[in-house]
């Protein structure tokens, strides 16, 4: 089975998947927006159906130290994982404009596993939830967990068979306006779920009136 | 734009890089202002081509779309059209957005999109046009 690249995904359900991962991304770097004081710049996103190995390369293109990430997983009709990544040189810093400039380093390194975990479950939640409310789905999410690594680590890169391998993959980049800080957020859903998936966006596309399409203009 | 029973019809310039979303704003339109025309646009060169060629009255413009981003296009529209109603349709709830948005005197309609948003923008779009021809 050949799903490499975009192959299994429609131009329609490639830009729906991109649009209502935006919409739950712009929420997300809202939040993001109110913890750091500081406005968030956002990537245009992009849906890929790729393997885990692909999705590690992709991220370990433009991020060639080590990572830090906060994952959390969700479950409902589709299920699959979401991560709010950094590079692990930043964490600190970012952590430090969280909780503000006058708590000592000391303070900051003890504080930084659970304020990377909070800062995680705020913004993934904020994507999540717009992703499900668009689609008029109730997911559940877990608590999150921090992990640290390479893309490998963080997707679970390994020997599994091609077809548990594929995963429909959602990439956006962010950075602070002038602060040193930047991520991405991903989406992964796993095989079994890119098919749910399809359908409930295929229904969500279904439910947007069709005959408003090129018809005018 | 036209003037029919009901009142006056406008043209309305919907960009985004979504398809998805073009649909999403074209079927609350056609909900809210069933005889009003919408012309789409997937992009700002797009946008500004429709914007010099066609009779465009109000635009709803995407923020985050690849090249030129929605307030960009804006700019570039207010230098020939001060005063054309425009709303500028966001996820993108930051401060600084909905603020460049205002200092453009654009509007800001946030996605997920809802027929009331859409709607309360639309009326005061009517209301600045009959001003500006009275």
């Amino acid at each position: 089975m050949n799903l490499e690249g975009t192959a299994s995904l429609t131009e329609a359900e490639q830009d729906a998947l991109a649009e209502i991962a935006n919409m739950g991304v712009s929420r997300a770097a809202t939040s993001l927006r109110q913890m750091l004081g500081e406005q968030v710049v956002l990537a245009v996103p992009a849906a890929r159906i790729v393997t885990r190995e692909t999705a590690a390369r992709l991220v370990a293109r433009d991020n060639k130290s080590a990572l830090v990430a906060v994952e959390q997983s969700f479950e409902g009709p589709f299920s699959g994982k979401a991560l709010l990544i950094f590079p692990e040189a930043q964490s600190l810093e970012l952590v430090r404009t969280i909780v503000g400039e006058e708590h000592s380093i000391e303070d900051v390194i003890d504080l930084e596993q659970e304020a990377l975990a909070e800062t995680g479950n705020i913004i993934l939640n904020a994507c999540l939830a717009t992703i499900a409310n668009v689609l008029r789905r109730t997911m559940t999410v877990s608590l999150p967990t921090v992990i640290r690594g390479t893309g490998d680590t963080l997707f679970g890169a390994s020997s599994e068979t091609p077809e548990e391998n594929m995963v429909l993959f959602l990439y956006i980049d962010f950075r602070a306006k002038s602060r040193d800080i930047k991520g991405f957020i991903a989406l992964l859903l796993d095989l079994p779920s890119i098919t749910a998936m399809k359908s409930i966006v295929n229904d969500y596309i279904d439910s947007v009136d069709p005959a408003s399409v090129g018809t005018s203009g | 734009m036209k003037a029919t029973g009901q009142g006056m019809q406008y043209n309305v310039l919907i960009v985004d890089d979504s398809k998805l979303a073009r649909m999403v704003i074209m079927s609350a339109l056609r909900r809210i202002r069933p005889d009003w025309k919408a012309i789409e646009a997937t992009s700002a060169k797009e946008a500004i081509g429709a914007v010099e060629s066609k009779d465009v009255q109000i635009a709803l413009i995407d923020f985050n779309m690849p090249g030129t981003d929605g307030l960009e296009l804006v700019a570039r529209i207010r230098k020939t059209d001060p005063g054309m109603p425009i709303a500028v349709v966001s996820a993108n709830l930051q401060d600084e957005i909905i603020a460049r948005a205002r200092e453009l005197n654009a509007a800001f309609v946030g996605k997920p999109l809802t027929d009331e948003a859409l709607a309360a923008f639309l009326s005061g779009a009517v209301l600045r046009l009959k001003k500006a021809t009275t």
